[in-house]
């Protein structure tokens, strides 16, 4: 059944309109590819039977010709997303064994256009993190390994996202993205992730982390793959005050739109000291890809994308701070019982949380501390402004920005956690487009001389995820990435 | 007029300000679809937003919003087109978010006035600072369990303005009436019921005392007093206490306290250094509220007329004084009652009956004016049977009696009882005959120049006449017969 885990979702989507394959059929070797890739631990909870009536209903669905946008095709979801019925922990002590009663929009999005549910993919906890190394369930391991064959991350926070797309045991996965949650792991996994405009996908139902730049995004093999689950899962909810209530266009439409006559902007300030050599060369292939096609490439500056790092790390945690709050023991989720309620809720947070989720409540709340709330919260929003100011400027002359999505590929599962700030490193070509609530998608573009992948991210105007989608298809094109990891389901190894 | 408090070392001026929590009229609550009735069963109306589940948002009940305007309108305030809401960080059992949402430096509706009658006839203006939307927390009840608290949420998220005053009151009777000014204004609005037993509207009072002119002292803030009695026993019971401590020789704490009901003192709660440190940030789960100035212009044009309009109309064209006026316009229903009552009448002569009679009735008997028997048509007939010489003031009260027991019309009561006055000379020439002919003694001592007799004369006409008699003129033809 091997064949069937390499189709692509609109591949499937077609051989299941004609009959050559069964909605049933394809989840079943989906299902058989969680359990083969389950060492992996990108799976936190499967939900085989759900999915097999689901798919069964899918079936019947395509038979009556009322068939969705992903209608039959199995779906893994970041356990930041509350499915109702099915556990789920955002991959934290603090929320064992919580089931949610309602179903975030995003997710009944997905199963309203006929996605099948596979199960619950690992997360970073709370999604603090950029190696699914902070998950109350252990990491998630990359199906890809360099020539050592040691165990890499997937990057986080959505690495069992990425790692089981790459996998093939989830077609099509969600991830979200507060700082590069969707596209570090995306680079680091060889497939295509995206973080729509902030605003665009609902956050309704998806626990939160950093509420002004918490974005959920699609995860998939190729970037035709990609728009189509854009297409089902984006959407204005009047739930989400931050909704918005802009059209979604045929992002399909899109793709083959191709960039002659754009103009591509390179911004200056993101060659950074210690970049890795290949992924700078990556970089300038990239541009020469897509002036070969057509676009021009124009230097641009982005003159505070070095103050982006430090504001992204106080924002996010002070939003966290709050956001966490809830987490106290009194109503779900984990209670260490006390005599005292202020005992209860210490012994219960220091329980249920892990050192990186504390470590960020603990910056959070002293951020916003009175005394302290000028010198750091302010700033970092003024920081933020002018970030976007940065973007707006340099949107006047280009349709679109390339940058590379990461300064490394995926690094062994182990290796940074002692030193966070190391970690948060990871994102600094990511954290500026949360910033500026941008759309940026990461696709693989080449691996590098241990044979691991290396991605390249695209930045767009607001609301103009279909820019994106054209570029990435060219630059898909030009790279004809086909290399496939080791540990994916049906592979070798 | 002097609000001075004597202590032993001089006088002493009290300076209040109050923050007052008005829950807003709202059939849901301010960010969650669930219901606001009163008396639900515990954690009845409850959504998952309100609950703090995972992953749940806030969305701005916008008739909520429109009460906060129809508000500030009526506080002649600014309406602030944009405002934000902030978070106010503090963890407790019965806050499931682990913060407030409330507007913290942007309020919805900025500096307005309220204008207070007081019963010596004078007016004070007292200053509104700003009026801010918030979520209301839930109950905790510590005394269910030997062991255990248990916490009811049906009032987690409910809608309240809070109302900052400045602090422009000197005594506790300014400010019950500011609470009693503000509560008539917002049931005329119809924002908030008012209803201070259920905890729809309820006060914090910030006090101090200084030497008349100089600058203000430090002050208390006395929490949660949820009536007008506890709120001038609080004051009553903090400026005691303040002005004993400086006049000791000692320094007021800056604290918060509590209001003993059982006892009418204040107990310290915390203070200034152990209050909590709120980490006030912007809410990033909701925009800046924006309001468009066509929303405002639009509830301002529906706006229903307002005590101080109908007040300024009751001293203007009736004439009455701006006490009474103030008075019969604290209750909508009250003015509506006056309006119909008086209309055709003597204003004035309405406004007493209201006001002495009438009231005096109702608070004796326990009623309301919704429950009273006397319609404002009957009202005003009794009114008018006065005025036209019908009966007497005297009589009237009798009459107005049995309305009040029966709801009968005063027309059918005089006539039932025969209560008519008597204004035929000739039959009130009779009745002064009879007097005069069985006190011969006492005619020739008044003519004699015991002039005090003369009211005597007039008593024995009037009971002669069981009261029927017409009192001006029984004085006109008794003076003409003794003098004549």
């Amino acid at each position: 059944m091997s064949d069937l885990l390499s189709l692509s979702a609109v591949a499937a989507r077609a051989a299941l309109e004609s009959g050559e394959i069964s909605a049933p059929e394809l989840t079943t070797a989906y299902l058989g590819a969680v359990e083969e890739t389950a060492p992996l631990n990108n799976y936190v909870a499967v939900t085989a039977d759900r999915a097999l009536e689901m798919a069964a209903a899918s079936q019947a669905r395509i038979k009556s010709g009322e068939a969705g946008l992903i209608e039959g095709i199995p779906v893994g979801v970041k356990d930041l997303f509350c499915t109702a019925g099915v556990v789920s922990t955002a991959c934290s002590r603090i929320l064992e064994g919580f089931t949610p009663t309602y179903e975030s929009t995003v997710t009944a999005n997905l199963w309203r256009e006929g996605g099948v549910m596979l199960g619950k993919l690992n997360c970073d906890e709370f999604a603090m993190g950029s190696g699914n190394e902070t998950s109350a369930f252990g990491p998630a391991i990359n199906p890809w390994q360099g020539g050592d064959g040691v165990d890499l991350v997937p990057g986080g926070s959505s690495g069992g996202s990425a790692a089981a797309v790459a996998a093939r045991a989830a077609l099509l996965a969600t991830g979200t993205d507060t700082g590069g949650s969707i596209r570090q792991p995306a680079a680091f996994c060889g497939i295509v992730g995206m973080k729509p405009t902030y605003g665009r996908c609902s956050r309704w139902g998806i626990v939160a982390f950093a509420s002004s730049l918490d974005q959920a995004g699609p995860f998939s093999r190729t970037v035709a793959d990609n728009a189509l689950m854009m297409q089902a899962m984006a959407g204005h909810d009047p739930k989400d005050s931050t909704s918005a209530d802009a059209p979604l266009p045929d992002l399909m439409a899109a793709l083959d739109k191709g960039v002659k006559g754009m103009k591509i902007g390179v911004p200056a300030e993101y060659v950074m000291d210690g970049m890795d050599g290949e992924v700078v060369a990556l970089w300038e292939q990239g541009q020469a890809w897509l002036r070969d096609a057509g676009a021009e490439l124009v230097e641009i500056s982005l003159p505070h994308t070095k103050y982006a790092l430090p504001a992204y790390y106080i924002i996010a945690p002070a939003e966290a701070s709050s956001n966490l709050a809830r987490y106290d023991g009194v109503r779900y989720g984990l209670r260490v019982e006390a005599d005292s309620l202020d005992e209860m809720y210490a012994g219960t947070r220091a329980a249920g949380f892990g050192e990186e989720v504390q470590r960020r409540i603990l910056i959070g709340t002293y951020v916003l501390s009175a005394g302290y709330y000028d010198a750091y919260y302010l700033k970092a929003q003024k920081v933020r402004r002018l970030i976007k100011q940065d973007f707006d400027s340099a949107f006047e002359t280009v349709d679109a920005i390339l940058t590379p999505a990461t300064p490394t590929a995926a690094f062994p599962v182990g290796r940074k956690v002692d030193d966070p700030v190391t970690n948060y490193l990871n994102d600094v070509f990511t954290v500026p487009a949360n910033l500026a609530g941008l759309p940026g998608m990461a696709l693989p573009a080449g691996l590098n001389s241990d044979g691991l992948p290396l991605g390249l991210q695209i930045l767009g105007r607001p609301f103009d995820e279909a820019s994106l989608y054209s570029i990435g298809r060219v630059i898909e094109d030009a790279a004809a990435f086909s290399a496939v990891p080791q540990r994916r389901a049906g592979g070798a190894s | 007029m002097s609000n001075l408090v004597e202590g032993r070392t001089g006088e002493w001026e009290v300076v209040i300000g109050l923050e007052v929590h008005a829950q807003v009229a709202s059939n849901a609550k301010l960010f969650s679809g669930a219901p606001t009735a009163f008396g639900a069963d515990p954690n009845a109306n409850v959504s998952l937003v309100d609950a703090a589940m995972p992953g749940m948002l806030p969305v701005i009940n916008q008739e909520c919003v429109r009460q906060a305007i129809r508000t500030g309108l009526g506080l002649k305030a600014e309406i602030n087109l944009v405002s934000v809401f902030d978070r106010k960080n503090y963890f407790y059992a019965d806050l499931p978010q682990g913060y407030q949402i409330s507007q913290y430096k942007q309020p919805i509706v900025g500096e307005g006035v309220l204008r207070l009658d007081m019963p010596d006839g004078t007016t004070r203006e007292i200053g509104i600072e700003r009026l801010h939307l918030e979520q209301d927390a839930g109950k905790s009840m510590h005394d269910q369990h030997p062991s255990k608290s248990y916490i009811d949420l049906n009032r987690t998220g409910v809608a309240l303005m809070e109302i900052v005053s400045r602090p422009d009151m000197r005594s506790a009777a300014e400010a019950a009436a500011y609470v009693r000014k503000l509560r008539s204004i917002l049931r005329y609005l119809g924002t908030c019921d008012g209803n201070m037993e259920e905890g729809s509207l309820r006060a914090d009072v910030n006090v101090s005392v200084r030497r008349p002119g100089a600058e203000f002292g430090t002050r208390t803030e006395t929490k949660n007093l949820n009536s007008l009695r506890f709120i001038q026993q609080a004051i009553d019971y903090e400026v005691a206490r303040q002005i004993e401590i400086i006049e000791d020789g000692g320094e007021i704490d800056q604290e918060t306290r509590l209001f003993d009901t059982s006892t009418g003192t204040t107990r310290a709660m915390r203070s200034k250094e152990d209050a909590h440190d709120y980490r006030y940030f912007p809410d990033p789960d909701l925009l800046p509220l924006v309001i468009p100035q066509a929303e405002v212009d639009e509830l301002s044009a529906a706006l229903p007329e307002l005590p101080d309009q109908i007040r300024d109309r009751l001293t203007g064209e009736y004439g009455l004084s701006a006490y009474d006026a103030a008075v019969i316009t604290e209750e909508r229903e009250t003015a509506a009652y006056y309006e119909a009552a008086s209309a055709g009448r003597d204003r004035k002569l309405v406004a007493n009956w209201m006001t002495v009679e009438l009231f005096g009735a109702l608070n004796k008997s326990g009623q309301t004016l919704a429950d009273c028997k006397v319609t404002p048509a009957a009202l005003g007939g009794l009114v008018g049977l006065i005025e036209d010489g019908t009966i007497s003031g005297k009589i009237a009260k009798d009459v107005f009696a049995a309305m009040f027991e029966s709801g009968k019309d005063a027309a059918a009561i005089v006539e039932e009882q025969g209560l008519k006055q008597v204004s035929d000379s000739g039959a009130i020439e009779v009745m002064i005959d009879e007097v005069l002919a069985t006190n011969q003694d006492k005619v020739a001592e008044y003519r004699g120049g015991k002039d005090k007799l003369f009211g005597f004369f007039v008593g024995q006409v009037m009971k002669a006449s069981k009261g029927q008699a017409n009192p001006g003129m029984v004085n006109q033809l008794l003076r003409a017969k003794l003098d004549g």
